[in-house]
């Protein structure tokens, strides 16, 4: 089950100072930060992989990698302010230092996705683990079908990325459908849950792969509805969240059935894991 | 007269039902437009036509004092709205209004509910078709309430 840690750790466990570029605030606790190694160059990652922060004397979280893998200048990093943890993380001025170990995980499909029709689905804070395969997808969408992303939070000043959303949407080869769960008036948009968004977007379901992230609500629902649809359950990816402290697959603490979610996933294959959504007791 | 019933029954709605029994409905059937800004229906109205959306975009929304309208689900093109036309006392549960320029077919129901009531199987088709609906959006009002997005209780 176990891989090597990656080739770049000579310690997996022994977090690099790293210092913050810049922040930018996302929604009311949502940051996403910008991070330079101060004693070596960024590694490359792959989208969907997290690192390890560790905001010292405070603790260390996982966070997904939300920036471009063709950018080598900076990590990217965008986090919400839930527990204390994190609300050190997102809290952290630029010019300070937080400690990093990473990038660990499985990565999405991106590659092998190539020549299919692509349905990207976030919710919430969903759509930063999977900016960066929309990075990569975009920059050369012609190897691809039709592309859509499709995005639900929970009110219209919750979403993220709400720029990029927009210029996404204004391009001609790929379809963006944003929802919300409630709004006021003001809101033009659509109101209602994600996987209500499926039937109105154009794809051939035998010939799409879907890349999902958010609650693991809206995954399963969602991950339902694209079944219905007539989507393959090997061609629907999930990213998935668990307790992860060692993210070396050592410590058994983000274990998920057979699988360790640092290791084996985050992004696991929706046929291999649809069981075990079901079991609560995992 | 026939340009409505081709209309009509080409309403994703009503896909595929038998053509005896759709054009039993064209007798019920008017076309009708909304502005942005107006309202299908009101709360508490009287649930007097079903609604099917040719083109367009509908909110509904709920009112509660001292906050602004809560924005439940958004509908479109394809879609049906509410089934209150068919539940006594025949009361709308919330607004409807259009948020676009929106084109729907309005079914009387009074004639609607005579002709379900005279010729179960068309009831039965109608019941066939509203059903699902009426789940999906249960179980999304369901994934709403669940405020997936929010922080988890402490």
């Amino acid at each position: 089950m176990s891989a090597a840690p990656p080739a770049a750790l000579a310690d997996p466990m022994l977090p690099a100072p790293w210092r913050v570029r810049a922040v930018r605030r996302e929604t009311a606790d949502v940051v996403t930060l910008d991070l330079v190694p101060l004693a070596s160059g960024v590694p490359c990652f792959a989208p969907g992989q997290f690192n390890m922060i560790y905001a010292y004397g405070v603790g260390e979280v996982p966070v997904s990698l939300s920036g471009d893998p063709a950018d080598r200048s900076c990590f990217v990093h965008t986090v919400r302010a839930v527990g204390e943890v994190s609300a050190a993380i997102a809290g952290a001025a630029p010019g300070s230092v937080l400690g990093l170990r990473g990038p660990f995980g499985s990565a999405w499909p991106v590659d092998a996705a190539a020549g299919h029709d692509l349905l990207i689905v976030a919710g919430g804070l969903g759509l930063a683990p999977l900016r960066p395969a929309i990075y990569r997808v975009l920059a050369r969408s012609e190897r691809f079908g039709r592309i859509a992303v499709l995005y639900g939070g929970r009110g219209p000043a919750e979403l993220l990325f709400r720029d990029e959303l927009a210029v996404w949407g204004a391009r001609a080869d790929v379809t963006v459908a944003v929802t919300v769960d409630h709004a006021d008036p003001s809101w033009h948009g659509h109101v209602g849950v994600v996987p209500a968004l499926i039937g109105q977007i154009g794809f051939d379901p035998p010939n799409t792969v879907a890349l999902l992230c958010g609650p693991e609500v809206m995954l399963r629902f969602t991950a339902t509805a694209l079944r219905a649809a007539g989507v393959a359950a090997e061609r629907i990816h999930l990213s998935m969240e668990r307790n992860m402290k060692c993210a070396i697959g050592l410590c058994g603490h983000c274990q998920f059935g057979p699988d360790f979610v640092c290791q084996d996933g985050p992004v696991l294959r929706y046929d291999r894991i649809a069981a075990r959504l079901a079991v609560r007791e995992i | 007269m026939e340009t409505l019933e081709r209309l009509l029954l080409g309403h994703e709605f009503l896909a595929g039902i038998d053509p005896a029994l759709g054009r039993r409905l064209v007798g019920c059937a008017r076309n009708l437009r909304f502005a942005p800004g107006e309202y299908l229906f009101r709360e508490g109205g009287p649930a007097d036509e079903f609604y099917l959306i040719r083109e367009g975009r509908v909110a509904l929304e709920l009112h509660a004092p001292a906050r602004p309208p809560i924005v439940i689900e958004s509908l479109g093109g394809g879609e049906m709205v509410g089934a209150s036309w068919l539940v006594p006392p025949y009361r709308w549960g919330f607004d409807a209004r259009a948020t676009a320029d929106t084109r729907v077919f309005g079914l009387d129901a009074h004639c609607l509910r005579g002709k379900c009531d005279a010729d179960h199987h068309l009831g039965y088709e109608m019941m066939r078709r509203l059903l699902p609906v009426m789940v999906r959006r249960m179980q999304a009002a369901r994934q709403q309430m669940l405020d997936v997005y929010g922080h988890p209780p402490a």
